[in-house]
């Protein structure tokens, strides 16, 4: 099942010119800077924008192609605006139920309850928009959006008008959302934060067109692409809770390449969770250090090397097959004789645990 | 001196007028507004002017090429008549018609202002919400717009209350047929019936400041005519 979507869309000083094919299930994230055309490409797909001779595809069903424009309101999709945009004439009540009552009963598969539960919103019921802070307005919108038990969810940056307090508390919501209903996402979003805690795959845009797609732990790891170029280009690593060490206060964690230390979490055994591993913080070295403080420490193939401005290098590196990258001055990189198919050893001072 | 039947039948006609114009114009000026509002068609502003004509043309103006085109001997009149008709001047229904013409800017200008504050994100986010286009407009944009209709029902009903020279061109001043307030007022105070004259206009301008009130009280952060 995909979601494939062509348009071409030319306004006065922009052009949009997309052919996307992107899974039709978990989270895919559409990032790129202000601009480059993410909202624009979204409403085409929720039909709030024509673009003449396009096409699209959501699993089975065909919302354009030559001869067919299914108008918006008859697209099985929720869509979560900027800014809440709730109707300020309804109640929050009223609000929600707006788009379910429009829904044939037999098409109902998210119930009232069941949105209002995931969005810890039972207690605004009765409440008019206008009595509500900014981020349970959002919560209000999203749950609304879901009420309609699409089948494509389009959420166009939902965090942006948010302050960072109220990100932090929308945030769990939507990654429960993303774990509990199996609804694909598009997300459009320009935070790399957002980015790596919510996406599973990402498309890539630039000035109105795609310039790569793909998972997302391979995306952020492609050395032709931005993402790793950065200052602060990470690795996510999906890792499964191994086990606990009670006597140190620690949890293991497993992936292909070995096991991650870290400081005790509270999660169940078998419980998936991923890992961000920041480039900076990852050194290499040729044989596997001993004596040394660092816990977490693979055998890894070197990829592929770019430099990184003049003096650094990206290494892309392979630990039982998972992407990792590690930022090292170009002289280190030169003493170590690094290049592809070269064996390292990987030593990460830090991970961080998402979510 | 208390006001005479003539009085009353002119009360009642003017309040049958007020009211049947300001209904029709509901009627006709909530699509014409919606679409004012909505359009990006490049020669809009063109019907614009001339829906907002009759604020600046004088009465008289309006009242006369309506009676030239809807007398027995004008094309529409003229057309009525040889199919069997009856030409609408000096009566109720040309009242009517040139009250319509004339409060019309009285009625569009506030519902499509109304229309306009609303944007384009709530019927956008209704789309979203399965509503198709007549359902957006009667469960977003309506209610969203409430205020506009209250203030183009108010002013478009005081309106035509208050006019004078449209009717005095094609009603003719019938008692109890076309004969209005205003223009009752009018033969009290040229037949120096002073007293009857004061009734008449205190019991307008009372009607009048009632009805702005109203509006001003139920729409405090509305303003009233918006050009």
């Amino acid at each position: 099942m995909t979601i494939e979507a062509r348009f071409r869309l030319e306004h006065r000083d922009f052009t949009l010119d997309v052919d996307l094919n992107v899974p039709a299930r978990g989270v895919t994230m559409l990032f790129g800077p202000s601009g480059c055309g993410k909202t624009t490409l979204l409403r085409a797909i929720a039909g709030l924008e024509h673009c003449a001779g396009g096409f699209l595809r959501v699993g089975e069903m065909v919302w354009q192609e030559e001869g067919l424009f299914v108008p918006p309101h008859r697209r099985s999709l929720g869509y979560v605006f900027q800014e809440p945009s709730l109707f300020a004439h309804l109640s929050v009540r009223r609000n929600l139920e707006y788009g379910l009552r429009r829904v044939p009963e037999g098409e109902r598969r998210v119930s009232l309850e069941r949105a209002i539960e995931l969005l810890r919103i039972g207690h605004l019921l009765g409440r008019r928009p206008g009595q509500l802070s900014g981020g349970e307005r959002q919560r209000v919108a999203i749950a609304r959006a879901l009420a309609v038990s699409p089948r494509l969810l389009l959420m166009d940056e939902p965090l942006a008008a948010l302050d960072l307090m109220r990100k932090q508390e929308i945030l769990p919501y939507l990654e429960s959302l993303h774990r509990e209903l199996d609804i694909p996402v598009l997300y459009v979003s320009h935070f790399p934060d957002e980015v790596a805690r919510l996406g599973d795959h990402l498309v890539l845009m630039e000035a109105g067109r795609v310039r790569a797609a793909g998972p997302i732990a391979g995306m952020l790891t492609r050395l032709d692409l931005p993402l790793a170029q950065g200052g602060d280009a990470e690795a996510l690593i999906e890792v499964t809770v191994a086990g606990h060490d009670a006597g140190y206060e620690l949890t293991y964690l497993d992936f292909p390449g070995g096991r991650f230390t870290v400081t005790r979490k509270e999660l169940p055994l078998g419980e998936r969770v991923r890992l961000r591993v920041v480039a900076r913080d990852v050194s290499l070295t040729l044989e596997r250090q001993s004596g040394t403080s660092i816990l977490n420490i693979f055998p890894a193939t070197v990829e592929e090397i770019a430099p990184a401005g003049s003096a650094q290098v990206t290494v892309r590196l392979l630990a039982g097959g998972v992407p990792l990258l590690s930022r090292i001055t170009r002289k280190s990189a030169a003493l170590l004789e690094l290049r592809p198919g070269k064996l390292v050893y990987v030593q990460a001072k830090s991970v961080a645990l998402l979510a | 001196m208390t006001p005479s039947d003539a009085d009353l039948a002119a009360l009642v006609v003017t309040l049958r007028l007020a009211a049947t114009t300001t209904f029709i114009l509901l009627l006709l000026g909530t699509p014409l507004a919606w679409w004012l509002a909505r359009s990006r068609w490049r020669f809009k502003f063109l019907l614009e002017a001339v829906v907002a004509l009759p604020l600046v043309l004088p009465p008289t103006v309006l009242g006369f090429y309506l009676l030239v085109t809807l007398g027995p001997n004008g094309p529409v009149g003229g057309l009525l008549e040889s199919l069997g008709g009856r030409s609408p001047a000096f009566t109720f229904t040309g009242l009517v018609i040139g009250s319509v013409i004339y409060s019309m800017p009285f009625v569009v200008q506030p519902l499509q202002g109304a229309f306009g504050a609303i944007g384009r994100r709530p019927l956008e986010v209704a789309a979203t919400l399965r509503a198709s286009p007549l359902d957006r407009f009667f469960s977003v944009a309506v209610p969203l717009a409430r205020p506009g209709f209250l203030t183009a029902a108010v002013l478009g009903f005081a309106h035509t209350v208050g006019e004078f020279g449209v009717v005095l061109m094609i009603g003719g001043n019938i008692p109890g047929s076309t004969q209005v307030l205003s223009i009752a007022i009018y033969d009290h105070v040229e037949a120096l019936e002073y007293g009857r004259a004061h009734w008449l206009s205190g019991g307008l301008l009372l009607l009048s400041f009632l009805m702005l009130i109203t509006v001003y009280a139920l729409n405090r952060r509305f303003s009233v005519v918006q050009t």
